[in-house]
Parts: structure tokens; C-alpha cells; sequence
């Protein structure tokens, strides 16, 4: 289950800076790691994150094995309009991710 | 001369027994006071508590129809929100039919075969630690409560394996909990071992893992053989350790490195 | 060590480096479980801010200095930079020096952001520097880096 803690605010007066936190449920394992018959576990994380507001792109990550587990990101953006800001995580084995937060700026 | 060495040996283990004793009342403290301040942090806030995680996971499972009983927890239950609060909080509970206490997992399976008709969880199975997880965040902030006298011979039972040397290492619970908390053990404080944050999300598994998965991870590091999950002796000593932290807050789901 | 001596050193960390470089246009999931080195680190800055000079100062490192868990790091990074059109923050990148590979985390900002600052929690294996580097919108480049300690917790899993 592909589940996300995303904190951004509800209302926010135009052109202030919001902070927006994501928290996604992934196990981001490294491929660093072996099991105890030697056998080396593959890799399997995040490897890019990418928000945009109102389609227009405002952020945009790329994750490496060492961004711990359950990815942590946080980040800012000038709250220039109402609409919608789209958050997306995409990985390896072909994982996609995608949550929606709503705005309404005055 | 092994006749003296015998005598000194003792002494010195006299000695060190003679600092055992349950930690005062007034004196228990909660891990989460010796985490650095960014741990803290990541505990107290629900969006940055990756614990939480699984309560939105427990969530969905709590709506979701199971079983050949074709039953949600909602059927009985309704609203967890309003349900189980308080519940964590005095978990394990006597379970009058079985004449011995469950703890909260082993009464999520119990409703799980017996209610929704559906296989029981596996141990520390993600789904299970989800719905404990959601449960348990009920009653964050409430007291524990530990009197129903009829856990009290089994307090005893879990008192006695608390202080009971075990392992390789020849050590108790005890020895390490109630005699040097607070002390360093390898660079990390060593904690008074409340269960008030179970499940929790610990740093070291990075991902969340119950009570017993600690516990487990205690006798490891004394090099005893772990108990089974779920077995009388763990439902024992969680009993104990809850009696042992009564009216101490809850704090699930918390974070621990 | 006299100054032919010092001289010979430094070609061969370069030839290294560059052999890296090199290397380096593989998969990066290869990496062997190793430590990085402190050359491998400089490989992957190098390939960041080219051969462009890495200036000390604007940048934010905030990572607690003594950390409980090495597998869950708080960190945070703020570069002083208005955030305008003509003056900004492009990118922000994370890079460990004794990690199995050295970057951490990239991220690419812009005017929008209002204010180029980041937070993430990491994975550190070892005692190391962790260097932020920020990359501003006249093409130069400012880090910050912090020395972390890690400690190992007690009563783990698996036996060691």
C-alpha cells in the first residue's frame, strides 16, 4: 500500500512561502546489503521526486540509496494562486507514486 | 587461595546485587527524554512520525469487509477513533474464557479467526502491526492502567523472568533497567524499558516492529535464546512492564533510534 | 615529503580520480558495498561543479553532530540567497564521504521556491563529513560540510 503523510497548508495569503512536507512509505533498500548465505539483496528505492504546482513543475529531486527509509522531503514554494500541487515519486522496479494537495491562496 | 577468590567472587557479586531494586515511582522516566532533540521531533509530529504510516495503513484495513464472515471491524466496532481509545492503554487484558491474559495483536487474531472468520495474522506481518498500530494510537496520552487483580499472578510470572539472569551473559532485565538506567552502554543511554511507544518505529529496523521484536532483540543481545512470538512467557513480561510503567502516558506510536 | 614528492601525489590521486570518472558512466547500482574515499567523494563533486572553483559560505549544514542512529539522519540545508529570477539557488546537492557511494540527494530549485531550503533524513555509515553543495544561478558554487559522529546501538538484531 502506497501511503503518504504530506503536510501543506489549506490557505495561504498570495505570495508567501510555504513549507511542504512529504513523508512516503518505501523501504528504500539500499543494494548494499547481503543476506546471512552471501547472497546480495537488489536495490530498491526512490529515485526521483518531482512536484508541481498547478502543472507547472516547482521542485524536483533525485534520491540516492542513502535517503533512509520511508523518504523524508521537504521543501518550499511561493503560494502564487489556488489549484492543486501534485507531488510524485517514481523508483525503481517501474514505482509510481502520486498525491494531490489542494490550495486555496488569497 | 580459590577458597578467598571464591569469597571475593561473591562479595563482588553481592555487591552488585545489592543495588537491585524496582526503580521508585516518582522516578520512571520515558526513553523518549533521552532522544536528541530531532528525534524527538520526528516522534511528536504526525507528519513526520513515519509510525503513522501505519496507522493510515490500519485505517484501511479497519474498513476493509474479511473473512468468510465477510466483516469489517467497523462492523462491531465502529468509528476506531471512539472505540479504542482507552484500549492500548490496559492491554494485555484478562481474557476471562482463556483464564489468561492477551495481548493486543493476540486479540486482533482472536477477532480475526473467531469474528471476521478469516486466518489469524502472522507474527509482526505488516497488516498486523498495522491495525496494533492504529489501536494503539487511541490512547496516546492516556495513562496506563494496570489493576485488575486477576493479572496479578501473572505480573509476578513476568516479575520473576524481569529479574531472572539469562544468557551467555548471565544477565537480567533488571540489571540493566532498574540498576544502571541512565548509564551508557556502547555510546547509547540505556532506558528504564517502558512499553509506553509500542509499536514503534525504530531507527535501527528503520521501519516499525512491536514489542516483542524488541524484547527478541533485549535476549539477543544477551545472548539468550528469544522467546517465540507470542508466547506466555513474552504475554508475561509485557503484562509485568505494563504494571511496572502504570499511569504513565502512552505514546504510540513513537520513535526510538 | 619535499615538494617533487607532494607533486607526485597529487598526479596520482588526479589519474585516479579521472580513472573514476571514467568508471563512473556505469550503473551506479553496481557500487561495491565498500567505503567511498575521499577521492571518490571529489569524483562526484567534480562532476558536479566541473572544474569551477567550490567556495566555502551561503550554505547551511544542519546535521546533528552526534547522531544516534546512523540509519535515520535528520538533515537540513538553507542557502542565503533572495530567490529572485536573477539571483537564486539552481540546486542543492548532498554528498558523504565514506558512504558505499557518495551522493546523497540532488534537488533542482528555482524563483518559485521563495526560499532554497531542504530537509531529509539520511543514511550515514560511519563516522564521516557530509558536504552540501549549492549551485546559484550565476554558475558558482558554495558548500558547507559537517563532521558527524555515529553511534551504534546496543541490543541489535543480529549478532555482529
Amino acid at each position: 500500500m502506497a501511503r503518504a503523510l504530506i503536510n501543506a497548508p489549506a490557505k495561504a495569503r498570495r505570495g508567501a512561502v510555504i513549507e511542504i512536507k512529504t513523508l512516503l512509505s518505501h523501504v528504500m533498500e539500499t543494494g548494499f546489503r547481503f543476506t546471512s548465505t552471501g547472497e546480495s539483496v537488489p536495490r530498491d528505492i526512490i529515485t526521483a521526486f518531482a512536484a508541481t504546482y498547478n502543472g507547472e513543475e516547482i521542485f524536483r529531486a533525485q534520491l540516492f540509496p542513502a535517503v533512509a527509509a520511508n523518504p523524508f522531503i521537504t521543501f518550499h514554494t511561493v503560494a502564487t494562486e489556488s489549484g492543486m500541487i501534485e507531488l510524485k515519486w517514481t523508483g525503481d522496479n517501474g514505482y509510481s507514486a502520486t498525491e494531490q494537495v489542494r490550495i486555496t491562496v488569497e | 587461595m580459590s577458597r578467598l577468590a571464591a569469597l571475593i567472587a561473591a562479595v563482588v557479586v553481592a555487591a552488585a546485587l545489592a543495588g537491585s531494586g524496582e526503580i521508585p515511582f516518582s522516578e520512571r522516566r520515558s526513553s523518549y527524554e533521552h532522544m536528541s532533540p530531532e528525534t524527538k521531533a520526528m516522534q511528536d509530529g504526525d507528519t513526520d512520525n513515519p509510525g503513522m504510516l501505519w496507522v493510515l495503513d490500519g485505517e484501511v484495513l479497519w474498513r476493509t469487509k474479511a473473512g468468510k464472515a465477510e466483516r469489517a471491524c467497523t462492523g462491531c466496532h465502529g468509528d476506531a477513533e471512539k472505540s479504542m481509545k482507552g484500549v492500548a492503554a490496559r492491554y494485555p487484558a484478562f481474557d476471562a474464557k482463556r483464564a489468561t491474559p492477551v495481548d493486543l495483536s493476540g486479540r486482533v487474531n482472536i477477532c480475526r479467526v473467531e469474528q471476521q472468520r478469516a486466518p489469524a495474522f502472522a507474527p509482526e506481518s505488516k497488516d498486523l502491526l498495522a491495525l496494533a498500530t492504529l489501536i494503539a494510537r487511541q490512547s496516546r496520552g492516556l495513562p496506563i492502567e494496570s489493576d485488575d487483580e486477576r493479572l496479578k499472578p501473572f505480573i509476578e510470572a513476568g516479575r520473576t523472568i524481569f529479574n531472572r539472569r539469562q544468557g551467555q551473559l548471565d544477565l537480567a532485565c533488571a540489571q540493566c533497567h532498574d540498576d544502571n538506567w541512565g548509564q551508557k552502554l556502547a555510546g547509547i543511554t540505556l532506558p528504564q524499558g517502558h512499553p509506553t511507544g509500542y509499536p514503534l518505529y525504530r531507527l535501527e529496523w528503520q521501519t516499525l516492529g512491536s514489542l516483542q521484536r524488541r524484547l527478541r532483540n533485549c535476549m539477543i543481545g544477551m545472548r539468550a535464546e528469544p522467546h517465540a512470538y507470542g508466547s506466555p512467557e513474552f504475554v508475561a513480561l509485557e503484562t509485568f512492564l505494563m504494571w511496572r510503567a502504570r499511569g504513565m502516558a502512552m505514546e504510540s506510536p513513537a520513535v526510538r533510534p | 615529503m619535499s615538494e617533487q614528492d607532494k607533486k607526485a601525489t597529487r598526479r596520482d590521486v588526479l589519474k585516479i580520480a579521472g580513472a573514476l570518472a571514467a568508471g563512473c558512466a556505469a550503473p551506479w547500482f553496481t557500487a561495491s558495498p565498500a567505503a567511498a574515499t575521499p577521492a571518490e567523494m571529489q569524483t562526484a563533486v567534480a562532476r558536479v561543479i566541473g572544474d569551477a572553483r567550490l567556495n566555502v559560505g551561503k550554505v547551511k549544514l544542519d546535521i546533528p553532530p552526534l547522531v544516534e542512529n546512523g540509519n535515520t539522519v535528520p538533515c537540513a540545508v538553507t542557502v542565503d540567497s533572495p530567490m529572485t529570477a536573477t539571483d537564486h539557488v539552481k540546486a542543492i546537492h548532498v554528498f558523504a564521504e565514506k558512504n558505499p557511494q557518495a551522493n546523497v540527494i540532488s534537488v533542482q530549485l528555482g524563483p518559485r521556491a521563495g526560499r532554497a531550503s531542504i530537509a531529509t533524513r539520511i543514511r550515514l555509515r560511519d563516522t564521516q563529513n557530509v558536504l552540501a553543495v549549492a549551485e546559484m544561478s550565476d554558475g558558482s558554487f558554495w558548500s558547507d560540510r559537517v563532521n558527524v559522529l555515529i553511534t551504534l546501538g546496543a541490543c541489535l538484531e543480529d549478532l555482529i
